[in-house]
């Protein structure tokens, strides 16, 4: 969810125990001590969390990392641990962009960063505008900000299903509006193949997306002084100005962290892509995810999709160090 | 303060666009789950031809629906106590106690939520499979698989609310309680989780949104006899003739709980959602 690091870290920590050398033992005998003695209690309250983490995430990364390194296709999958190890093998054919494998992955890559610059921004915008919209008090406020999150809200699945209801060719609403109603086109267009199917995954993932930029802006709105925009408005500041000079400069700390957020949720995106195209989607519309997936999963080349993702992952965490780094020289500068 | 006139058009033209947009597919979601087949077989029609319930009757006999549905709530209800249960405890952990590891332990866990799914979902097929075979339990294409997998897609965030909850309750609470003879575990449970029932709740329904939505591991961690709802809805479209007013009438269902859920805890969960953007 949120990828920052918590910041009440390193805080609190002078109400730790004056813990000295007493050894672990010692917290047996429940000393009136008023701060936390030596115990092993936090660990083992810990370590049911932990034990899953370690089952469900850790290993799984680090098993993830060794596939990579092997030859692993439907052959040697059975006993996969045997398969034969190629070193940097499959690393070498996924950017060798002259093979059709290296080809694909980079096509994907690029409708990836496009789709995912797209939505990140669009819900930006969107979520600012509804935030702003619904910042000054009236009738239906309330209302229409609980409305404004059921996308959010809706499991994605049956969301994302209706939508491809709505975008059939023959039957659905958007044809019926574009070229029944509005007139727009003669003949009605494919929206699930073809070119046109980047454009719908965009638009469908923004309607489940943008509600939580609305919700993160208006909380990070919510807590602007007040007297900022009356000495706004006393320097004669219409709206458009206090937009500029108060609410987006004030907005920037909220900005930073969600727009990570957005990123890593649009890049990583699995579910709307499949609930919309399934399987087969169309190529100006595989995302990473679904592409690794289906070079793993019809293919049964675990070696090469491990190798993909271990890029992925990589160039995630290249991205997000990068980013943070330059939100901190930006605050220093 | 009053606002020129442009900017109340402009504030009201945002407002109806962007409703339109949010309640279109809710509109479509609801009309065609009352039409009659032979509604949603032509042309899109924005009023049905007639009203009929029968695709709320028909939709369980399509696709084995009701498997579907009993999967998902075993599965996420499951997912959800277990979660909940780890992250009350791994958050009174992290709340009250100071010790090493303690913040490399939130750190790590946080991270992984930037990892994508499908990094963990090779590996994790795998080592499902070879844990089966070697020592003979039954995790992949179980209920008990997806449980165990779907528990920790909550946990970190759930971790992370519950902490700031915890943070917020007096510590002086506990410590009466403490001084009262009841152990920590008492404390926590007698003391501390009552105070923090709003949040508590908001990660409970946060936690089964997550279960009960997840598509990516579910579409390979399970099999005929364990499909849930999020993977076996497509099953509607695989059938030569796509009933979509039974798919429509289905999502509806399948959607009701899980929005009134959120909507009712909308306050705690959106204070918990927005806390860590808003926080640093």
């Amino acid at each position: 969810m949120s990828t920052t690091t918590p910041s009440r870290r390193g805080g609190g920590q002078a109400g730790a125990a004056p813990t000295g050398p007493l050894p672990p033992s010692a917290a047996g005998e429940r000393a009136p001590r008023r701060r936390v003695p030596r115990t092993w209690f936090p660990h083992l309250i810990l370590l049911p969390a932990l034990l899953v983490e370690l089952l469900v995430h850790v290993v799984p990364v680090l098993v993830g990392v060794f596939t990579s390194l092997l030859q692993l296709d439907q052959f040697s999958l059975r006993d996969w641990s045997a398969a034969p190890f190629v070193g940097f093998g499959n690393y070498a054919v996924v950017i060798d962009l002259s093979s059709p494998v290296g080809a694909d992955l980079l096509r994907s890559f690029g409708t990836t960063a496009l789709y995912s610059a797209l939505v990140v921004g669009l819900c930006w915008v969107i979520g600012l505008a509804a935030a702003v919209a619904l910042h000054p008090p009236f009738p239906g406020r309330g209302l229409l900000r609980t409305l404004f999150l059921v996308p959010f809200a809706l499991p994605a699945f049956a969301s994302v299903i209706t939508w491809n209801f709505m975008l059939q060719r023959d039957t659905g609403l958007v044809n019926s509006l574009v070229v029944d109603v509005l007139g727009l086109t003669g003949e009605r267009p494919f929206w699930l193949v073809g070119e046109n199917s980047f454009a719908s995954l965009v638009v469908v993932s923004v309607w489940r997306t943008w509600p939580f930029a609305f919700l993160t802006l208006t909380a990070g709105m919510q807590s602007i002084p007040a007297e900022l925009y009356e000495a706004a408005n006393v320097d004669g500041a219409g709206p458009w100005w206090r937009l500029r000079m108060v609410t987006l400069p004030m907005l920037r700390p909220v900005n930073a962290v969600l727009v990570l957020v957005l990123f890593l949720w649009s890049f990583n995106d699995f579910t709307t892509p499949f609930t919309l195209f399934g399987q087969a989607a169309p190529a100006e519309a595989e995302v990473i995810s679904l592409h690794v997936y289906n070079s793993s999963f019809q293919t049964w080349n675990f070696g090469l999709g491990s190798a993909m993702s271990v890029l992925l992952v990589l160039f995630l965490l290249a991205v997000s160090l990068a980013y943070t780094g330059f939100l901190r020289w930006r605050r220093d500068e | 303060m009053r606002s020129p006139l442009w900017t109340r058009w402009a504030r009201g033209g945002v407002l109806v666009v962007l409703t339109l947009f949010v309640c279109a597919p809710l509109y479509v979601m609801a009309v065609s789950s009352v039409a009659p087949l032979r509604d949603v077989q032509g042309p899109f029609t924005w009023l049905p031809s007639a009203l009929t319930l029968e695709p709320f009757s028909q939709m369980w006999k399509t696709v084995p629906l009701g498997r579907y549905f009993l999967n998902s709530a075993v599965v996420a209800l499951a997912a959800t106590a277990c979660s909940l249960v780890l992250a009350v405890l791994a958050a009174y952990a992290i709340s009250r106690y100071r010790f090493r590891g303690r913040s490399g332990f939130l750190t790590t866990v946080l991270s992984t939520q930037m990892f994508p799914g499908i990094l963990f979902l090779l590996p994790l097929f795998l080592i499902y499979v070879t844990v089966d075979r070697t020592l003979g339990t039954e995790l992949f294409a179980t209920r008990t698989g997806l449980v165990v997998t779907y528990l920790t897609f909550a946990l970190p965030f759930s971790v992370w609310l519950l902490v700031g909850y915890f943070d917020s309750i007096p510590r002086e609470l506990d410590e009466a309680a403490l001084v009262d003879g009841t152990g920590p575990l008492g404390a926590l449970f007698r003391v501390v989780l009552p105070t923090a029932l709003p949040g508590v709740a908001a990660v409970a329904i946060y936690g089964f949104m997550t279960a009960w939505g997840e598509v990516l591991f579910a579409s390979v961690l399970t099999d005929d006899r364990t499909r849930t709802l999020a993977v076996g809805l497509r099953g509607y479209a695989t059938q030569s003739n796509v009933y979509w007013n039974q798919v429509m009438a289905a999502s509806l269902v399948v959607s009701v709980p899980v929005v009134l859920g959120f909507l009712l805890l909308q306050r705690a969960l959106v204070q918990g959602l927005t806390a860590g953007a808003v926080k640093s």
